[in-house]
Parts: structure tokens; sequence; C-alpha cells
């Protein structure tokens, strides 16, 4: 086998703080609010217990269980490891892989592991436990979001203890990108659900189902030891109670900020920290395009025009928040500015919809899920379609009769959702998901992209697609949400963008005194 | 009822017989209640385990997991083989024993209600009784006013304001949280506690203070008072020894209400306070149709109850010797 090695060695150089501090500063120079952010490096204490306050805890602790996004947020990167890290700017870098070697036809893939890695229960981290943790993601009953996206992997072999082989059926240019969502897990691990045996910089102390979730240093890491003693995950279903507690000091800083209005408490005081990043949050209006009137592209333009983003964005989220004018945030590579695409508009709006036959306009239910921001969403929606003529029936359901009626019956003329993950344009490449949108062009573009033989093609062909969707008006994607963390001013060095709900804590400094 | 002709002499265990076989009866209603009405919610368990992005097969997987694939009425038998054996299950989310955490729970919901009654308790008790005796004093009417309001403010709102003004400004208390070492540590989570009790206490107290006014005010026009008092008892040794223990009977099976109440309402209070309790536990089950846990906490809640309602009666029959004749039979 000829291959072309790619020497990951440059990159694994880099301490893991060296790496990040260069994408926190990066990360910072972007933001206007975080002055505060930096100072306090000097005096930190290297053993603190940092409580960190999230609205999202997790079900379970096995992220191919069903845990949901909470157990990202707590383990990704903190008590598991995988064979590449999505870091907080959305690169990818090696992770576990030391060395990866890749066949000429793109359907190999050595990977060499990091030599010295054990576990937390003191088992050494080999090619088997790779191999296990894969067939983890990708077994019949697993419940992982990404096991689709590994499909093509048609065999994995072990030909030594550090030496693991991923055959495929068919070129995967994501690979990499997709195995940073694979937990490498020890083989002989038994309770993962309430359990954990992972590699990285912190062990799992204790979960306490409802209230928290503590996690403390791995003094044996392989890696750059945290800044930090522990940290403990504390979970709040109110927002209000969340912020009260940032506002006493019972946490020291809020993972993602879900309540506009409380921000401004917190700005103008110099006891705490606010930093807006990119997330990849996208609030959209989907229709069933497979139904009357959403099958027709004129409707959905004309819908699209009648909208006014900004002010929904405005009225929701203040000066926070990203127009978007597609699926794409600019954080994928395949982002381009189509924010001028069927832009706010009333009045071609209404010749839209008369070309269309729908001069006197029509009515339509709207499937709105009963959690913030949905409901006022399709308040607004309401209001600005009224003016083109188009009655909203606002019906609100649960996220649960959301997943049987919306996402699994198909039974539904429009909704309200918000689509948190990275990289998710390829959704509109497969015809059966639950908006039905069918365009074989994108749905070509969508496979070519992923046999694309290099980068630069496979961002070539998704920026086409991206190009393709907005022109269709297939979905009407209204707003990105705003990544907003909030912290005491004693804590630096947490994630800013919280990319695919990742919350690393190795870097996080607490003040000593 | 026994009749006073028995010759079988009755215990007081035919009493407590007939309360269990009632208890038994009430458990299994509530569980066929439940049952229908959580299948009468549209959703599906299987979906809190799934996410957008799932395939068909991934979606049958799940279904088959949790058992929501299959016909109604096998889910039925299961759900009650499964009741009979006291087996609440395992939750479909957390794939943990639903008794497990029902007892971590416990351990906060049931501290949580005692001693916000009992606090309820050591506010109503002295307040109502004075502001029945001094009816006419200007306090007295003062303390039924401001009861009258306390019962009107949700409890909720009540949770609001003192965290405004004992943990955002003050910072004498946490606004919320629990501490995760739990009752390792019985300073923390009294110090966790106190706003949340002081909510329960001072609301609960509010409702009290009315009962307890009424009950002391009937027992002040009582016959046996006056006749205390013409045999040279002085007002308040009458009082006592005469006019408690009258007045306490309602008052009984008016706290084991209240007690009850708090238990299952803590709910609200829970959520005011990030605690997590058996209230917390039910809410996030209910919405993630976790049919294991919600069944379990409301077994368990109705048990409790249950109880609560016998030792009350129980309580009740010891401290007034004309209900306690008649349950035990002594009487003939």
């Amino acid at each position: 086998m000829t291959g072309n090695t790619i020497d990951l060695g440059e990159l694994s150089r880099l301490s893991r703080k060296g790496r990040r501090s260069i994408l926190a500063s990066a990360a910072l120079a972007m933001l206007s609010t975080s002055t505060a952010a930096l100072a306090q490096d000097a005096n930190f204490d290297p053993d603190a217990s940092v409580v960190i306050g999230s609205l999202y805890e997790p079900q379970n602790l096995d992220n191919t269980a069903g845990a949901g996004q909470g157990i990202n947020e707590a383990f990704n990167g903190n008590v598991y490891e995988a064979l590449f890290t999505l870091t907080d700017a959305g690169d990818v870098t090696p992770g576990l892989v030391a060395e990866q070697t890749i066949s000429e036809d793109g359907l190999t893939y050595t990977f060499k592991l990091r030599p010295n890695v054990t576990f937390h229960s003191g088992d050494p981290l080999t090619a088997q436990d790779v191999k296990h943790s894969i067939e983890r993601v990708v077994a019949p009953d697993s419940k992982s979001s990404r096991k689709k996206s590994l499909a093509t992997i048609s065999g994995i072999e072990t030909p030594d203890d550090q030496t693991v082989v991923v055959k495929l059926s068919a070129r995967s240019i994501s690979l990499p990108y997709n195995l940073s969502y694979v937990w490498i897990v020890n083989d002989a691990a038994k309770d993962l659900n309430a359990g954990e045996d992972g590699t990285g910089p912190y062990r799992l102390d204790e979960w306490r189902r409802g209230s928290s979730l503590a996690l403390s240093r791995n003094d044996k890491y392989w890696g750059t030891a945290p800044t930090n003693g522990e940290v403990v995950f504390q979970y709040f279903t109110d927002a209000t109670a969340l912020n009260n507690a940032l506002l006493t000091g019972a946490v020291d800083v809020i993972t993602s900020v879900q309540s506009p209005d409380s921000i401004a408490q917190f700005k103008d005081n110099p006891d705490f920290t606010v930093t807006a990043g990119q997330s990849t949050t996208k609030e959209l209006l989907a229709f069933n395009d497979r139904v009357e009137p959403f099958n027709n592209v004129k409707v959905r333009k004309a819908i699209a025009r009648a909208i006014d983003d900004k002010k929904l964005l405005q009225s929701i989220w203040g000066e926070y928040g990203t127009l978007i004018g597609s699926f794409v945030p600019p954080t994928d590579p395949w982002y381009v500015d189509l924010t001028g695409v069927d832009a706010y508009d009333v009045e071609s709006a209404k010749a839209l919809l008369k070309e269309a036959g729908f001069a006197d306009g029509f009515s339509f239910k709207l499937d709105t899920p009963n959690y913030d921001p949905h409901p006022i969403v399709a308040q607004f929606l309401q209001s600005e379609l009224a003016k083109v003529g188009i009655k909203v029936e606002i019906n609100v359901i649960t996220a649960n009769e959301w997943y049987t009626k919306v996402y699994k019956a198909h039974d539904f003329q429009a909704t309200l959702q918000e689509h948190v993950n990275h990289r998710d344009i390829v959704f509109y490449g497969n015809p059966d998901f639950y908006w039905g949108y069918n365009n074989p062009d994108v749905v070509d573009l969508i496979k070519e992209s992923e046999a694309a033989a290099n980068t630069d093609a496979q961002t070539a062909k998704l920026t086409e697609a991206n190009r393709i969707i907005a022109e269709d008006a297939a979905s009407n994607w209204l707003y990105l949400y705003p990544q907003i963390v909030v912290s005491s001013s004693a804590v630096t060095g947490y994630p800013v963008n919280g990319l695919n709900s990742q919350f690393f804590a190795y870097n996080i400094k607490k003040s000593g005194n | 009822m026994l009749r006073p002709s028995d010759k079988r002499k009755p215990t007081i265990f035919a009493y407590i017989l007939r309360r269990f076989a009632i208890l038994i009866l009430s458990l299994l209603i509530a569980a066929v209640v439940l049952f229908v009405l959580l299948r009468l919610l549209p959703g599906d368990p299987a979906n809190a385990l799934l996410s957008v992005g799932a395939d068909q097969q991934q979606i049958e997987a799940a279904r088959e997991q949790v058992g929501s694939n299959l016909p109604l009425w096998e889910q039925f038998l299961r759900f009650v083989g499964n009741l009979a054996r006291f087996d609440l299950g395992t939750s479909f989310v957390s794939g943990k024993p639903v008794v497990e955490e029902i007892a971590a729970r416990l351990t906060v919901t049931v501290p949580l209600a005692l001693l916000g009654f009992a606090l309820a308790i050591a506010i109503a008790v002295p307040l109502g009784i004075l502001s029945a005796v001094k009816a006419n004093r200007w306090y007295g009417a003062a303390i039924s006013t401001v009861s009258q309001l306390g019962i009107a403010i949700p409890v909720f709102w009540v949770g609001i304001l003192l965290v405004t003004v004992f943990a955002v400004n003050l910072r004498l208390f946490p606004s919320g949280g629990y501490p995760r070492r739990g009752w390792q540590n019985e300073g923390q989570v009294l110090y966790a506690l106190a706003l949340p009790v002081l909510t329960i206490g001072l609301v609960m107290a509010a409702s009290l203070i009315r009962y307890i006014r009424s009950a002391t005010q009937d027992v002040l026009g009582s016959d046996y008072l006056r006749t205390a008092r013409a045999l040279g008892a002085s007002f308040s040794q009458a009082l006592i020894r005469h006019g408690i223990r009258n007045g306490a009977v309602p008052i009984v099976s008016i706290l084991g209400i209240e007690l009850a109440t708090t238990l299952l309402g803590a709910v609200v209070v829970e959520r005011v306070f990030a605690l997590p309790g058996l209230g917390s536990m039910l809410l996030l089950a209910i919405e993630q149709r976790d049919y294991p846990n919600v069944q379990g906490v409301l077994f368990i809640s109705t048990l409790l109850v249950l109880l609560i309602g016998f030792a009350a009666d129980l309580f009740q029959r010891l401290i007034d010797p004309r209900l306690r004749e008649r349950a035990t039979g002594a009487a003939t």
C-alpha cells in the first residue's frame, strides 16, 4: 500500500495549553465584551474547584445510549477523548492519534495511536479499545446521532496494539471529523450508563442525578495537566435560578445563557464577564416541502421575504445573534453570505404569492415547540405573515410530541425548531428527512462532497449545495443563536463558542484568594 | 364497623388491616389511572433517547428497548406484572433502577417537607392561639389579616421573593442548589435547605393559623372549658389541660393533609431552588415520557400520602379517648 503520510507531530508537539491559548486569543480578538478575560492569568489556584452552571443535564452518561447534548458538554474532551478533537474554533486536530496514513484511493485509513495513554481504570489504551469504541457507535442498538455518518466503515483491523486500520466502502473526507464524535472507551468497561472509563484529563467523581456531576483531575493524564483541581457541573431547570446562582457566587460560569433579558445585569458589572461567541444553533421555520402549498418554491420564497428576520432577532436577543441566509453558520468552511437571497421585502412577497396563485393568501398550521424561544417566534411570524394575507394557526406541542408528529410521522405543514449541530447541511441531502426537501442536484452534491479527494473539493461542492438550498428557500432560516457565556471575573480560560455543545474545562483558571 | 355485640375481641390490628386493604386498592386504582393517562398523552418514551438525525432503524431499536412498540394490552400486562412483584423497573432514559433514584430524591424531599412542616407548626400554633385568644386586640386582628394575605400569595412567588432578599441582596443563604455529597455534610444541606424550608414554612403557616384560630375559638366557647374554670382552674391551666387536647383533634387531620400536600407540592419549591427532589424527578419524567420513573414516583407518593393519612388517624385516636374506644371496641 502506497500512501501519503501526514505528519501530525508538528501540531501534537505544541502543548494543548499552547494551542488553546492561541485559539482563545484569536477568538477573543473578535469580541468586544471580554476585556477582562485574559487579565488574571497570573495568580490562579491550580487546585481550584470550578463550578459550571448549565441547563443541560445529561440523561445518562453514555452518548450511544441517548444521553442528550448535556453529555457532550460535560464529557467530551474532559472525561473521554477521541482519535480527533473538534476544537472550539471549529478545527479538527489529532487527539489520541499520533500519525495517520491515508491510502491513495482514500478507502484505507491507518492510525498510529499515541503511546503511553492509560484509561482511568489503569488499563493501557490499545487498538482493540479503539475498534470496540467505533463499533459501539455503529452497533444496531446505538442511539448515536452520528451513526449514519460512519456508515461507510466496512471493517476495522488491529494489526498491533498501537495501530488501527479503518476500511471504507466509499471515500469519506469527513472521517476524521466524524471520529471526533467517537469516544474512546475501555473495551473492558462495564457500566457506561452510570460510570465511565476514558482517557481524558478528568475522571468522574460523582453524579447526583437532578443536581450535579463532579469531575476531578486525573493526575495520571498523558497530556498537559488541567489548570484546576476539579470541575462541578451544577444543573438547573430554571434559567432564573441559574442566573441567581451566578449572582450569588454559587456557580463560576454559565455555559450557555438562554435568557436574553438576564444579560443586562451582568454586562455592566465588573464582577462578571460576558462573552459572545459563535454558535451553530439555527432557528428554523421548517416547511413540509412535500405538501401544498409549501411544495411551491414561490410560496416558500414569498414567506422568506415577508419576514423581517432582523427585527425578530433584535426583539429576542437585542444586540446579539447573527442573521443567516441559509442553514450554514459562518463557522462552517462552506459558509457564504446568503442573507441577500430573499431579503425582507413585503411587496415582492405579495407579488410572488400572486404568481403562485395565492393572491388572497392562505392559512397553515405551525407546530410550535412549547419552550423558548419558539412560542415568541411563532407570534412574531403570525403578525408578519398576516401582512401578506397568510393566516398562521399556532399549535403548541411538547418536544416529545414534536419528535413523534413532525420528525417521525412527517405529519405537519410547518414547524419551528432549533438545529444545534455543526456541519449539518447534509440533512438537506436526505429526501426522507422530516422537512422533505428533495432536490436531486443537492442530493448529488452532498454525496459527492463526502467522496471528495480533498477539503477544497469538498468545500466547493457544499458551498454550491448551500447556494441552491438558499435559492430554493428549502426552509426559512430565521437567525443564528448567539453563544453567550457569562462568568465571574475570577474565572478565565473557558471555551467561548461551545461548538457541538462541548465545554472543555481543562484550561479554566480561577484566581486564588 | 364493629358492632358492640361482636364476640371476637377486636383489636387495633383489625383496624390496621382494613386501612391496609384500602391502601392497596388505592394504589392499584392510581396505577391504572396513571397508565391510561400517560398513554393518552401524545409522544413516545423512545423519543427521549433519540435526536434529530436518527434513522428509521435507530427509532425502531429505541422503541423496542422501551417496549413502546408493543400493543397496549401487552404493555399493561407487563406493567401490572412488575407492580405485583413490587418491581418498579429501570428508567427508560437513565437506565438506572427507579427505586435507587427515588431513594436518592427522597433524601431531599422528605427533610424539606418535614422541616417546612415543623417550622409551620412552630409559627402557626402560637400565633393561631394568640389570634383567637386576643381576637379583640389589634395584634390578634393583624395576625388574621397577615395569614389571609399569606394564603393568597402563590408559593413560588414567596420563594422568588426570599431569594431576592436573602440570597441575591443580603447574601445570607444560597439561592438554590444542593450539596453534591448530600447528607454526608449536614451543615451544608441545612444551609441549602434554609430558604426552601422557610418558603414552605411561611406558606403553610399562613393557612394553618386560620385552622388553629378557629379550633381555638371553638374550644374557648366550649362548656368543658367553662366547667374547668368553675372548678377553679385558671384560664391558662384550663386551656392547656383541656383545650389543647380537644382542639388538636381536628387540627391533626388538617396537618396530615397539609403534610401530604407539601410532599407532593414540593415540585414548585424544588424548581425555584434547583433541588433534586421527588417533584423535579416527576416533572422531568413526564416531560420525557419516562413511564417507569413516572409510575415509580406516583406509586411512592401515593404510598406516602396514604401512610400519612393512616398515621394522622392513629394519632387522633391516641389523643382522643372517644375515638380510641370506638376503634378498639373497648367501650363494650
